[in-house]
């Protein structure tokens, strides 16, 4: 069973990561052409002022800010504590959120406002099916690796 | 338009009722309200009922059949943490068209041993822990850390919330819990997701309230211009488009923009109001919903805590039921429950934790996905 999810490639963790074949890990973000709204995720009409037909596939960008953090000491069952959960404001546009790694989960070493860079990595865990999955994650930006 | 009132209240001690039905506690706190009105459940014209986690399985009917199988009309409502809040609002909404001049709103949940709350089923792999946490204690702590960044708020601060909602509490026979928990045991309990312990997140628990709603001619009628609460503003708002609101849910905007419009409903703002029951889900949730309820200044809100205005006693108290944080939230009761407190004080029979000469006190309730329901209590003319 893992040779063929190995021979079929991992799957996005969610759909607006993009896995292109012979290309690098992407997010994609949608932006209105109306009001100039991102969103994660493909649509057609626009949440922010409703206009319709106006969504634009965009790349969005692999910098971006720490906006807000927690970090999270019980989680749900199987789930591996502490970890940083991150509101990032991309560059260019766009928010996400994600795991904050390559920091201590302390208070006193994370900065709101630090900038920080968008990171792929496979996922520990697999799906019933034994598919492996592709997930990405945000670090302190410049750590020169 | 008729004007709208609270005849009749009540609401169940919160707590653990393992061996009781969704529809023997809603029954119960129905008839409470009706006896306090002086009503029978043949009076009652229409039955809105709210419970989120039961809403699909007609829990207003069960709770027909258990007192009373009137064959009146019925309406089931589940609206995330505004559920109680919406179906009240239903009932005053057909009061206020006149369709109907005698309604009952009951609100019911039944979450006592409920783990921690959050997050939906997804396709493929979870995203906890991976994406970030979807729990809610992580997601308000996140929207807590947010004021931080602006304002400098500490983890002292907030956990003085706890402290303080504990601490009203106390006086407060229907809460869940009545005890004192200092700053350092707030502080020092586990940590659930920074800066929310253990003791500044919401109790899950079972519990059931309800109101009898009336139009004006039925409060004259039935003599209760004594007793009867006037609702000065219902309002209810879910969350407009904000640039981050698909990964951090916008629970400041809407409740900023529920506020407006019942200001405007009331003809009365913040400082008008005597005291205020707010949806402290968790304690960094208390603290945003200070300065989005306008009971002080943007940036304020860490001040208003270290000048303990909002404890009883204080220039404006907040949560002096104890609050979700010690009373408990059984998500579907709480938003009648913090009617049936208010309207409690706004009748002067509150006891030890009465707000003395209370006249005018709101109610606010908060769900995820978002909605913001807000009420407006004004006292009995007497
Ligand atoms: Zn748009």
């Amino acid at each position: 069973m893992s040779d063929d999810a190995a021979a079929a490639g991992p799957l996005p963790i969610v759909p607006y990561l993009k896995l292109p074949e012979g290309g690098d890990p992407y997010l994609e973000g949608h932006r209105c052409a109306a009001c100039g709204a991102y969103f994660l995720g493909q649509r057609d009409v626009c949440g922010a002022c409703g206009a319709r037909g106006r969504m634009e596939a965009v790349e969005l960008s692999r910098n971006g800010e720490l906006h807000a953090y927690s970090i999270t000491h019980r989680s749900f069952p199987g789930i591996e504590v502490p970890f940083v959960s991150a509101i990032v404001d991309l560059d260019g546009g766009g928010t996400i959120k994600t795991n904050l790694i390559g920091i201590d989960p302390d208070p006193e070493k994370i900065s709101m406002g630090m900038k920080v860079e968008v990171v792929f990595q496979i996922a520990p865990r697999k799906d019933r099916e034994g598919n492996e999955y592709m997930t990405f994650a945000v670090q302190p930006a410049n750590r020169g690796d | 338009m008729s004007d709208v009132y609270i005849g009749g209240i009540d609401m169940l001690a919160f707590g653990k009722y393992p061996e009781r039905s969704v529809e023997s506690l809603g029954g119960e706190a129905a008839l409470g309200a009706l006896d306090d009105a002086g009503l029978s459940i043949r009076d009652v014209q229409a039955l809105y009922a709210g419970s989120l986690m039961q809403a699909s399985a007609n829990p207003g009917q069960r709770i027909l059949k258990e007192i009373g199988q009137t064959g009146i009309p019925v309406v089931n409502c589940a609206n995330a943490c505004a559920t109680g809040a919406t179906a009240f609002r239903e009932g005053w909404t057909a009061v206020k068209a006149g369709l109907y001049d005698a309604v009952l709103a009951v609100g019911v949940e039944k979450l006592a041993g409920a783990g921690m709350l959050g997050g939906g089923g997804s396709k493929g792999i979870s995203s906890e822990g991976l994406l970030g946490s979807d729990s809610m204690p992580c997601v308000f702590a996140e929207a807590g850390m947010e004021h931080a960044r602006q304002y400098g708020t500490t983890f002292e601060q907030f956990a003085m919330i706890s402290v303080k909602n504990h601490h009203h509490s106390t006086m407060n026979p229907k809460a869940r819990y009545r005890m004192e928990t200092p700053l350092e045991e707030v502080m020092n309990a586990e940590m659930i997701s920074y800066p929310n312990t253990k003791l500044m997140c919401s109790v899950n628990v079972d519990g059931a309230a309800a109101a009898v709603i009336l139009s004006e001619k039925k409060v004259k009628e039935l003599g209760l211009s004594s007793r009867a609460v006037k609702v000065r503003a219902s309002v209810l708002m879910t969350d407009p488009y904000t640039p981050r609101d698909q990964v951090m849910p916008d629970v400041n905007t809407c409740t900023r923009n529920a506020a407006s419009a019942a200001w405007e409903m009331a003809g009365v703002g913040p400082t008008d109001l005597d005291l205020v029951e707010l949806h402290d889900c968790f304690a960094t949730a208390e603290v945003l919903h200070y300065e989005n309820l306008g009971l002080c200044a943007d940036g304020d809100a860490p001040k208003l805590i270290d000048d303990r205005d909002t404890w009883l006693g204080g220039r404006i108290p907040v949560n002096v039921s104890g609050g979700l944080l010690s009373k408990g939230h059984p998500i579907g009761a709480t938003g009648i429950a913090n009617l049936y407190e208010v309207s409690t004080h706004l009748r002067g029979d509150a006891g030890e934790r009465q707000v003395e000469g209370a006249r005018l006190g709101l109610t606010h309730v908060i769900g995820l996905g978002t909605c913001c329901g807000i009420h407006v209590l004004e006292a009995p003319s007497s």
